[in-house]
């Protein structure tokens, strides 16, 4: 199932990108996209999972970016 | 300032103090460990970059800018250039909070071009109205659209006349006649009159709805240079720090002047983020994207972009692309009786068949008809139809139709599209119809071959002399006629092997010739507002059916990727130049802040060119 949800203080370009990779390569993703932009992530994974995969992709957005997070 | 937020204002106030104390310390000039002052303006510029880096390098994020930029000012003071360093820290964070605001506002031009549609809907529910969300209105209710409204939903108008400005959706200036009956698109701005209308697809399913999630994926699927792009960036960064390493040790180990360059592999760390690339490009691309959404044309990615500005063999489809899709008589040929009669007649026969032809016919008579006088009426798909007026057997039809229920003396033209007329069997006359070219057809193709498009192949299932004729007026350079439409694919996949060099797109209305529309390079959708299947199968989408919007589109991608390229030059070419200035001690850290961050605002500005004149456009 492909999902879409609005980030948060997304400042940098480059840092979108790395979480884009870091988030494609969680366990239960097929894929995974972060559009700098317009702020968006989609995600395409196994609905049953995705609240605990949003979990862990915000853990990744924060660690590349401080303050940055996915809402919802 | 007033377009700053919270985060950007604290930012800016920090870096003043900043420079501010810095300056102070300069002018006073503590002698020896009082240089230690200094680290008080650098902590107040850059506390969270410090942060910042020691958090992510405990993520296990090693080429961090922030990190890469705490190495280079420390080891700025390292080496002794306590100003230098605090300088650049101050430079740094001036250069990415103007960053943020350039960011910022190309966001907000971004939302501003894609509020296509009003968030509340005003619905009639128990004989009162109701404002809600679009959202919560259900397929078959009924809105009510005041005067300078936005149409929040797809919906037939019931009751109530109006002009509609379908701009937003196609880019059309000159506002439309709005009938009951007729249909509206979200997006749409009602001008004159209230109208209420029933609703036929959901907020979801919506015009305006489609639009925005096409654009918005638009910039998942990357163009060729936005992929070089992201793989350029991955390893350009350690390339760098590799690079500064090497740069700090070598030469050391060789002259000794270990303080001197360490200083200048510091330069290189400044500049290792490719941040200015990793923004512009896709910025650029998306620019594209959206100013020429606001001209009405969709292009549905990065990619199209790319194909559509090089684009070198145009291949059409004649009807409703070239042609009006409307036939019109031209010429009456009675045999016995006068023309006005042969029309009349003919008329009557024709009167209630769909059929184009049938319709044309009627519209040339354009006189009210008696309907009392058609006693019956049967209509022969694929041949004609037969009609009882005043009490006569009229039989209107083609050659065949006519022939084969025993009417003699039938000419045999192939000539054109002809309606034959016979009368209680006996042969009346012929009427000639035409499909006419667009009037802005001629100048659309000599614009197109203008920007460089080498063939214009006309592919039609119309006779080829019916064909040959509009081709040539239009100046085609090809002209396939009698086609059926597995033909069609047959002859664009015959151009596309002769045509390898360049995009070769395929011009339709998208809804029977799907297929085509999908085997071309780039398929192009013509008056597509409001169907849903040419909006899939194509690649390009027009939303109304002016065929100057295609070298419209056409430019618009030459400029796109203009930019972008300039971009890549301008960004790369900068960098280069200070890395080799700053190996060879003529760049200082100041100039690498400028080619890291100097050169991402500028690119980003350049990138917003492409916006900021579709608004010029418009206001026009």
């Amino acid at each position: 199932m492909r999902k879409s949800y609005k980030m948060e203080n997304l400042d940098c370009a480059n840092c979108a990108a790395k979480m884009e990779a870091a988030i494609r390569k969680l366990d239960g993703v097929q894929s995974a996209s972060v559009n700098f932009l317009m702020q968006k992530i989609t995600i395409e994974a196994d609905p049953e999972r995705l609240p605990e995969i949003l979990e862990k992709a915000n853990a990744c957005c924060s660690s590349v970016e401080r303050d940055c997070r996915i809402l919802y | 300032m007033k377009n700053f937020n919270g985060k950007q204002k604290r930012c800016l106030s920090r870096i003043i103090v900043s420079a501010v104390l810095l300056l102070v310390i300069r002018i006073i000039d503590p002698p020896g460990l009082w240089g230690l002052f200094y680290v008080v303006p650098y902590l107040i510029a850059g506390y969270d970059v410090l942060y910042d880096a020691c958090r992510n390098i405990l993520h296990g994020q090693v080429f961090d800018e922030n990190f890469l930029m705490c190495v280079a000012t420390i080891g700025a003071f390292g080496c002794g250039e306590y100003p230098e360093g605090v300088m650049v820290m101050v430079l740094f964070q001036l250069g990415e909070l103007f960053q943020s605001v350039a960011v910022g506002r190309s966001r907000d031009s971004i939302s501003q071009m894609m509020s296509l549609c009003p968030d509340e809907a005003r619905v009639l529910r128990d004989g009162k109205t109701e404002i809600v969300d679009p959202s919560e209105v259900e397929v078959g209710e009924v809105i009510e659209i005041h005067p300078g409204e936005k149409a929040p939903l797809d919906g037939v108008v019931l009751t109530g006349e109006s002009t509609l400005d379908t701009s937003p959706l196609t880019g059309e200036s000159v506002p439309r006649p709005l009938l009951a009956g007729e249909s509206v698109y979200s997006g749409c701005v009602n001008l004159s009159g209230v109208i209420s209308v029933r609703v036929t697809k959901c907020a979801e399913d919506s015009s305006a709805a489609k639009i925005l999630e096409m654009m918005e994926s638009a910039t998942e699927k990357k163009a060729k240079t936005e992929q070089f792009i992201t793989r350029f960036a991955r390893v350009y960064t350690p390339a760098v720090c590799i690079a500064a390493l090497l740069l700090a040790v070598v030469p050391s180990l060789i002259t000794g002047q270990w303080q001197e360059w360490i200083y200048r592999a510091m330069t290189f760390l400044v500049i290792s983020c490719p941040c200015a690339l990793v923004i512009s490009v896709p910025l650029t691309f998306f620019s594209g994207i959206g100013r020429a959404s606001r001209s009405g044309i969709l292009v549905k990615s990065g990619n199209d972009i790319e194909r559509l500005a090089d684009v070198t063999a145009f291949a059409f489809d004649k009807t409703g692309t070239l042609t009006c899709g409307s036939f019109r008589v031209t010429e009456l040929r009675p045999t016995a009786i006068s023309q006005q009669e042969l029309l009349e007649k003919a008329a009557y026969a024709e009167q209630g068949s769909n059929h184009p032809i049938a319709r044309s016919i009627v519209e040339c008579w354009n006189r009210p008809l008696d309907r009392d006088r058609i006693t019956a009426q049967t209509e022969h798909p694929g041949g004609g139809v037969t009609a009882q007026v005043d009490g006569k057997t009229l039989l209107a039809g083609n050659h065949r139709f006519l022939t084969e229920n025993g009417v003699e003396g039938v000419p045999d033209s192939a000539e054109g599209t002809t309606v034959f007329l016979a009368e209680d069997g006996v042969y009346l006359g012929e009427i000639r119809c035409e499909d006419t070219p667009k009037p802005e057809a001629k100048e659309a193709l000599t614009e197109l071959k203008q920007l460089g498009v080498r063939r214009l192949a006309m592919l039609t299932g119309d006779h080829r002399s019916v064909a040959r004729r509009i081709g040539d007026q239009l100046g085609l350079t090809e002209i396939h006629g009698n086609l059926l439409p597995g033909d069609k694919l047959t002859i664009l996949e015959q151009i596309l092997d002769s045509n390898r060099t360049g995009t070769t797109a395929y011009v339709g209305d998208g809804i029977n010739d799907a297929p085509v529309l999908r085997r071309a390079d780039l398929g192009i959708a013509m008056g597509a507002m409001g169907t849903d299947a040419a909006i899939e199968a194509a690649d390009v989408v027009l939303m109304d059916d002016d065929l100057g919007k295609l070298a419209l589109a056409v430019r618009t991608a030459k400029r796109t990727i203009a930019i972008a390229r300039q971009n890549i030059i301008f960004a790369l070419g900068v960098k280069l130049l200070v890395l080799i200035l700053g190996a060879l001690g003529i760049a200082n850290m100041w100039l690498a802040v400028f080619a890291d961050v100097g050169v991402a605002v500028i690119c980003i500005l350049n990138a917003c060119r492409l916006m900021v004149q579709s608004r010029e456009q418009q206001s026009s």
